[in-house]
C-alpha cells in the first residue's frame, strides 16, 4: 500500500510538470491553432541560460525570474519573426518551422554547453518529507513544483477571466476577424499569448531539470507527455491542461510502477485512445456544434 | 494510367543508367532515397489528399521492417511475398490506429500518432526474445544474379518498389477513391451527403498510407541488413513529416525531393559544419543547427514545398517576347503528377 | 571584323576548355575504379593508414562517450609524431551517429565504400555496432575493439568483430561472487537497463547469486529514460532489498540514487563499471544538495552518495595518481589533446580511449610492414595476449575468443577526506577490496589472476 502512495506522489509531481508545459501548448494553440514542437526545447534553452547564471554566482530566485522573462522573450520573438509571416498558409508550415526550431535549440545548447554531465540545482531540499516516522516520496521541492504550477494557473485564469486584456485575448482567439473589427490589436495579443506560453514552458523546464539528467534533450519526452496531457484536457482549456497533466502523470506512474517502465509509452497511448474515444475533442472541450 | 506507367518506365530507365554509373555508396544512397519516397508518398496521400496528419509513420516503418525480419527469421517463403506481408501487416495496424482517428481532428490525431511512434519501439524493447533486442533481427536481401554488385542489385529492387508504389498511388488518386479522399478532406458533411462513407474513407486512406510506410521500412531494412529499435526513434517520424512538407504536401513527385533531403541534408550539413573547425563536439552540434535552420528557411522561402516552389517558378518563368505579367497558373492541389 | 574574330577566338578557347575539362572528368571517372583495384589493401598506402569509427557526439548518449574518440586520436597523433607505424601515418576519422543504428549503417557504408577505410576502430554501442556487424564482415573490414561489452561479439560467424572491454556477463559474475561471499543472507535487488547490457549483467549475477535471495528485479527503458527512477527505487525499498545492484548507464545511476535518497533509502549499492565512473556520475549527483546557495560541504555530501559504492575496475582509476599508466595517460592527453584534457581531464572515458588506441597501434606494429587486413587480424589473434595495456589482466584474443579483457577487480569507491571538489571531479576513487580475477562469459569458473601486469613502455611514458 505504501508503494501505491509512492507511485501516486511521483505521478502528481511529474503530472504538474506536464501540466505546466501543457498549459503552454494550450495558450499557443488557442492563439494561433498550431502545436509548437519547440516549446519544450525553448524551456530547456532558458534553463541552460539559468544554469550559467547560477554558476556565475547569481542567486536562485533572481535567476528564476530572469529565466521566466527569457522564456517570454523567446516565445514572443518566435511568434513575431517566424510564425507571423506564415499566417494564412497551410497549418502545417508553422509546425515544421517549430520542428526546425526544436532542432536549432537543441543544437545550440549542445554546441555552447557541450555534453558534460551536470546537475541543475533545486529551489528547496529534495529530501522526502516526514509523516510521523515514515519518509514519503514527496520533498519540499515537490511541494514547490505543485505550488508554482498552481500559482501560474491561477494567474492565467485571473488574466483571462477578470481583465480586459484577457477578454481581448480570448476574443482574438475566438475570432480574429471580429476582434479586429472591434478594434482589438490582434497581432500584438497573439505575440503576448506566445510570450505567456514561453513563461509556462520555461517554468516546466526549470522545475523538471533537478530531477532529470540535465542535457539538451531532457524536455523531449516531457514534451510528448505534455502534448498527451493537453490533448486529453482539450487543447483549448487551461483547466483541462492541469487535469490532463495530473491524469497523465498518474497513469504513466502506475503503468511504469506496476507493469514495467518499458510500457509507459504504451500506457499513455492507451489512456489517450480511451479518452479520445469518449471525448474526441478532450475532456474540457465545449460540446461540438455540428455545422452544415 | 498509361501516362503514369510511361513516366515510371522512363524514370526507371534513367535511374537504371544512373546506378550503373555511380559508385556503390552512391547506389546505396539512391536506394535509401527510393525507400523514403515510398514512405513519403504514403504520407503525402494521407495529408495532402485526405487531410489527416500522422506523426507516427516512423513506427509504421518499424512494423514493416520487423514483419520482414520475423518472416525471414522463422520462415523461408518467397521474398516478394515477405515484402507484401510487411506492407499488409502495416496496413492492418494502420486500420487499428486509423479507426479512432476517424473521429479526431488535426492536432488530436497528431498527439495520438506521436505517442504511437514512441510506443512501438518500446514494445520491441519489452520482448527482446521475439524482436531480437539490441542486436535486432537479421534481414538478408536475395543475392544478386550473376556478376552484379550486391549494392547495385539492392538499389534496383528499391527503385522498382518505389516506381510501382508511385504508379499505383497516382492511379489511385485519379480513381473514384482518390476523389472520395479529397471530398472528405474538403468537407466531411458535404462528402457524406454525396453518399461517401466518411469514416470508411478515412480509415482506408490511413491504412494505405501505413502500408506504404511498412513497405518502405521493409525495403530500407534490406539496405541495413539489421532491424533494431534504435533506428525508429521519434525523430524519424518527425523528420518524415518535415520532409513531406518540404517536398510539397500532396504531390507525389515532390516526395523525391523529400527523400533526397532526408538522405543528403544530414550529410551536407555535417560536411558544411566541418569547415568551421570548432572541435568534434561543437562541429557535430553545428551540423544539427544547420539542419534546423535549413528547415526553417526552406519553409519560409517555399511555403508550398520544393515542388510547389518549382511550379511557381515555372509559372513565372520569363517568356521571350511575351508580357511579363502572364497570369500565373494556379498551383494544383491534387496529386496528379 | 577584327573584333568579331577576336570574339570567336574567345568562344573557341571556352569550347576547348570545356572539352578538355570533360575529358579530364571522364578520365578521372575511369581512373578511380582502376586505382582502387590496383591497391592491394584499401586504406593503406606506403605512407598512410586510414581508419574510421562511428561514435555518439550528439544526442542523449553523447555525454562522456564523446570523449573516447578524441582521446584515441591523441595516441595516433603521438604515434604520427614519432614517425607513424612502419613509416605510415594513421588518419583517424570519427563520425557522429548519435547512437542511432540507422545512422551507423549509413555512415559505416560511407567509410567503407567511399572513404575506403582499412578498419573500423573504436566504434561505440551494442545496437549501433550490431547493425553493421554483418556488413563489415561481409566486406572483410575488421571491426576492431568495439566499445561495448555485449556477449554478441564472440560469434564465430563474424571473425572480424572484436570487443575490447570485459563482457558485461563477466562484470555480473565477478560482482555476483563478491556479493555472495560478502553479503550472505542479505536481501538483494536488481535495477537493470532493459537491453542487452542490463540482461547480460543480470545473467552473470544470476550465475552466482542464489535466486531465492533476489527479492526484486526492476528495469528501466533507456530510450524513454527522462525522469528520476523513483518508482523502481520505491519498489526495491518496499521489497526490503539491502543490497541493490545497478546495471545502469552513468545518468541512470544518478537518477536511481537521487530518488532513493529522497525516500531515505540507503542500501549498499553495487554498480556495474559502466555506470560507476565517478567523474561522470558525481556532477549529476551534486544537484541533490545544491539549492539556493548550498555550501561546499553540502555539495560534497551529495557526491557522498557514491561513497562506499562497490564496482569493478579493469585498469587503474584516474584517482591513483602515482600509477605509471595513469601518469602516462595524463601526459599523452596533455600534450596531444590539450583542449580535451582541459574540458574532461582524466576520467574513465579518456583513459579508455588512450588504452584502446594504444592496443591498435601495437596491433599495427605486430602486423608488420606488409600490412593487410588479414595480417592485422593474425597479429591480434596470435600476439594479442602479449600486448602492453593498462589492464590488470592481459588481452585474451585468439581465433576463438573475440573478447579483449576477461578479468577485473572488485573495488570500492571512497571519497578522499576532506573531499576536494574540482571541475573534473577527481575526488573519489576505487580502492581494491578483492583480488584480480579472471573468468569467461560462459559458465567457466572464476579464478584468481596471479600473472604479471604490464608497465607502460618507455617510448610512450617518456614522451614529451
Amino acid at each position: 500500500m505504501t508503494l501505491f502512495w509512492d507511485y501516486t506522489l511521483n505521478g502528481i509531481a511529474n503530472g504538474m510538470i506536464y501540466a505546466s508545459l501543457a498549459l503552454a501548448l494550450v495558450l499557443i494553440f488557442r492563439a494561433t491553432r498550431i502545436i509548437p514542437f519547440a516549446q519544450g526545447a525553448a524551456g530547456m534553452l532558458t534553463t541552460f541560460i539559468a544554469f550559467s547564471l547560477i554558476s556565475r554566482g547569481w542567486g536562485y530566485w533572481w535567476v528564476f525570474v530572469v529565466a521566466l522573462l527569457i522564456g517570454f522573450a523567446i516565445g514572443a520573438v518566435t511568434q513575431r519573426v517566424l510564425i507571423r509571416p506564415l499566417a494564412g498558409k497551410s497549418e502545417l508550415n508553422p509546425v515544421i518551422v517549430t520542428i526546425g526550431l526544436l532542432v536549432v535549440f537543441e543544437g545550440l545548447a549542445g554546441a555552447i554547453y557541450g555534453n558534460a554531465s551536470r546537475g541543475f540545482p533545486a529551489a528547496f531540499s529534495q529530501r522526502g518529507l516526514h509523516i510521523g516516522s515514515t519518509t514519503i516520496a514527496f520533498s519540499a521541492f515537490d511541494v514547490f513544483i505543485v505550488v508554482a504550477v498552481l500559482v501560474l494557473m491561477t494567474a492565467m485564469l485571473i488574466l483571462f477571466r477578470f481583465t480586459t486584456l484577457g477578454l481581448r485575448m480570448r476574443a482574438s482567439a475566438f475570432s480574429r476577424e471580429i476582434a479586429r473589427l472591434l478594434g482589438v490589436r490582434v497581432g500584438l495579443l497573439l505575440t503576448l499569448g506566445w510570450g505567456l506560453a514561453g513563461i509556462a514552458g520555461s517554468l516546466a523546464a526549470l522545475l523538471a531539470a533537478p530531477t532529470r539528467s540535465f542535457s539538451p534533450y531532457y524536455m523531449d519526452l516531457i514534451f510528448v507527455y505534455s502534448f498527451t496531457a493537453a490533448v486529453i484536457g482539450g487543447l483549448e482549456s487551461p483547466v483541462g491542461a492541469l487535469v490532463g497533466g495530473v491524469i497523465s502523470g498518474l497513469c504513466i506512474s502506475y503503468v511504469g510502477g506496476y507493469l514495467g517502465s518499458g510500457l509507459e509509452p504504451l500506457g499513455a497511448l492507451a489512456l489517450l485512445m480511451v479518452a479520445l474515444m469518449a471525448r474526441p475533442e478532450g475532456i474540457f472541450a465545449r460540446p461540438p456544434a455540428r455545422r452544415v | 494510367m498509361i501516362r503514369h506507367l510511361l513516366a515510371a518506365v522512363l524514370g526507371g530507365v534513367v535511374l537504371w543508367y544512373l546506378t550503373t554509373q555511380l559508385s556503390s555508396y552512391n547506389d546505396y544512397q539512391v536506394g535509401e532515397i527510393a525507400c523514403y519516397v515510398v514512405v513519403l508518398a504514403g504520407l503525402s496521400l494521407l495529408t495532402g489528399a485526405n487531410g489527416q496528419i500522422s506523426l507516427g509513420h516512423g513506427a509504421f516503418m518499424a512494423v514493416g521492417a520487423y514483419t520482414l525480419g520475423l518472416l525471414m527469421t522463422h520462415t523461408a517463403t518467397n521474398f516478394i511475398l515477405e515484402l507484401a506481408a510487411a506492407a499488409g501487416v502495416a496496413a492492418v495496424v494502420g486500420v487499428v490506429i486509423g479507426l479512432p482517428a476517424t473521429r479526431l481532428k488535426g492536432p488530436y490525431l497528431a498527439g495520438m500518432t506521436l505517442l504511437f511512434a514512441l510506443a512501438v519501439p518500446s514494445i520491441a524493447d519489452k520482448w527482446p526474445a521475439t524482436f531480437g533486442g539490441d542486436q535486432g533481427l537479421t534481414v538478408t536481401a536475395p543475392t544478386a544474379p550473376g556478376s552484379l554488385g550486391q549494392e547495385e542489385w539492392l538499389t534496383w529492387i528499391q527503385i522498382l518498389g518505389a516506381l510501382i508504389v508511385l504508379v499505383l498511388l497516382a492511379n489511385l488518386l485519379w480513381s473514384r477513391y482518390g476523389r472520395a479522399f479529397r471530398a472528405v478532406r474538403d468537407d466531411e458533411i458535404a462528402a457524406s451527403l454525396t453518399g461517401i462513407h466518411v469514416a470508411r474513407t478515412k480509415v482506408m486512406a490511413f491504412s494505405i498510407s501505413a502500408a506504404c510506410a511498412g513497405l518502405g521500412g521493409a525495403l530500407l531494412a534490406l539496405s541495413t541488413g539489421v532491424v533494431n529499435t534504435g533506428s525508429y526513434s521519434l525523430t524519424l517520424s518527425i523528420q518524415l513529416l518535415a520532409a513531406m512538407v518540404l517536398g510539397g504536401t500532396g504531390t507525389l513527385f515532390g516526395m523525391v525531393w523529400g527523400g533526397i533531403l532526408l538522405v543528403y541534408l544530414p550529410q551536407w550539413s555535417t560536411s558544411l559544419s566541418s569547415d568551421f573547425n570548432l572541435g568534434s563536439g561543437a562541429n557535430a552540434y553545428l551540423a544539427t543547427i544547420i539542419f534546423g535552420v535549413v528547415l526553417i528557411v526552406a519553409m519560409l522561402a517555399a511555403p508550398n514545398g520544393i515542388q510547389g516552389g518549382l511550379r511557381w517558378l515555372w509559372a513565372h518563368r520569363p517568356r521571350q517576347g511575351g508580357s511579363d505579367h502572364a497570369a500565373p497558373t494556379p498551383v494544383p492541389v491534387s496529386a496528379g503528377d | 571584323m577584327r573584333r568579331r574574330a577576336r570574339r570567336l577566338t574567345g568562344w573557341a578557347l571556352w569550347a576547348r576548355a570545356v572539352v578538355a575539362g570533360l575529358m579530364g572528368c571522364a578520365l578521372g571517372v575511369m581512373l578511380v575504379p582502376a586505382t582502387a583495384q590496383a591497391a592491394s589493401t584499401p586504406g593503406v598506402t606506403s605512407s598512410s593508414i586510414t581508419i574510421g569509427a562511428t561514435v555518439p557526439l550528439t544526442g542523449p548518449a553523447a555525454p562522456g562517450y564523446d570523449e573516447i574518440a578524441p582521446a584515441m586520436n591523441a595516441v595516433f597523433d603521438w604515434a604520427n609524431a614519432h614517425g607513424g607505424v612502419d613509416g605510415r601515418k594513421i588518419h583517424y576519422t570519427y563520425l557522429d551517429d548519435g547512437y542511432n543504428p540507422a545512422n551507423t549503417a549509413t555512415l559505416t557504408r560511407k567509410m567503407v565504400l567511399q572513404d575506403n577505410i582499412f578498419a573500423d576502430v573504436g566504434s561505440l554501442g551494442t545496437p549501433t555496432q550490431s547493425s553493421v556487424q554483418p556488413f563489415l564482415n561481409q566486406q572483410k573490414v575488421p571491426q576492431l575493439f568495439i566499445e561495448s561489452g555485449c556477449n554478441c561479439w564472440n560469434n564465430s560467424k563474424y571473425p572480424l568483430s572484436l570487443g575490447w572491454q570485459p563482457p558485461y556477463t563477466i562484470d555480473g559474475k565477478i560482482l555476483g561472487a563478491y556479493i555472495k561471499a560478502n553479503f550472505a543472507g542479505k536481501k538483494i535487488g536488481y535495477l537493470s537497463q532493459a537491453d542487452e547490457f542490463g540482461q547480460d549483467v543480470v545473467k552473470g549475477l544470476d550465475m552466482e547469486i542464489p535466486k531465492s535471495s533476489v527479492v526484486s528485479r526492476q528495469t528501466y527503458d533507456a530510450s524513454t529514460l527522462s525522469g528520476a527512477l523513483s518508482n523502481q527505487m520505491a519498489a526495491l525499498k518496499a521489497a526490503g532489498a539491502q543490497v541493490v545492484v545497478l546495471a545502469t548507464i552513468p545518468a541512470a545511476t544518478a537518477l536511481a540514487m537521487l530518488p532513493a535518497a529522497v525516500i531515505g533509502y540507503s542500501p549498499q549499492y553495487v554498480v556495474d563499471s559502466v555506470g560507476a565512473d565517478a567523474p561522470t556520475v558525481g556532477p549529476l549527483l551534486q544537484s541533490f544538495a545544491q539549492k539556493g546557495g548550498a555550501t561546499a560541504a553540502q555539495v560534497a555530501a551529495a557526491g557522498g552518495l557514491l561513497n562506499g559504492v562497490i564496482t569493478t575496475a579493469y585498469f587503474a582509476p584516474e584517482s591513483e595518481t602515482s600509477n605509471p599508466w595513469v601518469q602516462t595517460e595524463k601526459k599523452i592527453l596533455q600534450q596531444y589533446a590539450p583542449s580535451l584534457y582541459a574540458k574532461s581531464g582524466l576520467d574513465g572515458n579518456t583513459q579508455y580511449g588512450v588504452a584502446l588506441a594504444y592496443t591498435f597501434v601495437q596491433a599495427l606494429q605486430k602486423a608488420g610492414k606488409n600490412l593487410t587486413r588479414q595480417s592485422l587480424m593474425n597479429a591480434i589473434n596470435s600476439e594479442g595476449h602479449k600486448f602492453v595495456t593498462p589492464g590488470f589482466v592481459p588481452l585474451s584474443y585468439s581465433s576463438s575468443v573475440h573478447f579483449g579483457f576477461q578479468g577485473e577487480q572488485v573495488v570500492q569507491l571512497k571519497s578522499s577526506a576532506p573531499p576536494a571538489v574540482t571541475p573534473t571531479g577527481s575526488w573519489i576513487g576505487g580502492v581494491p577490496v578483492g583480488p584480480v580475477e579472471t573468468t569467461n562469459a560462459g559458465s567457466g569458473p572464476i579464478n584468481k589472476y596471479t600473472g604479471p601486469t604490464s608497465t607502460p613502455p618507455k617510448s610512450l611514458s617518456s614522451t614529451a
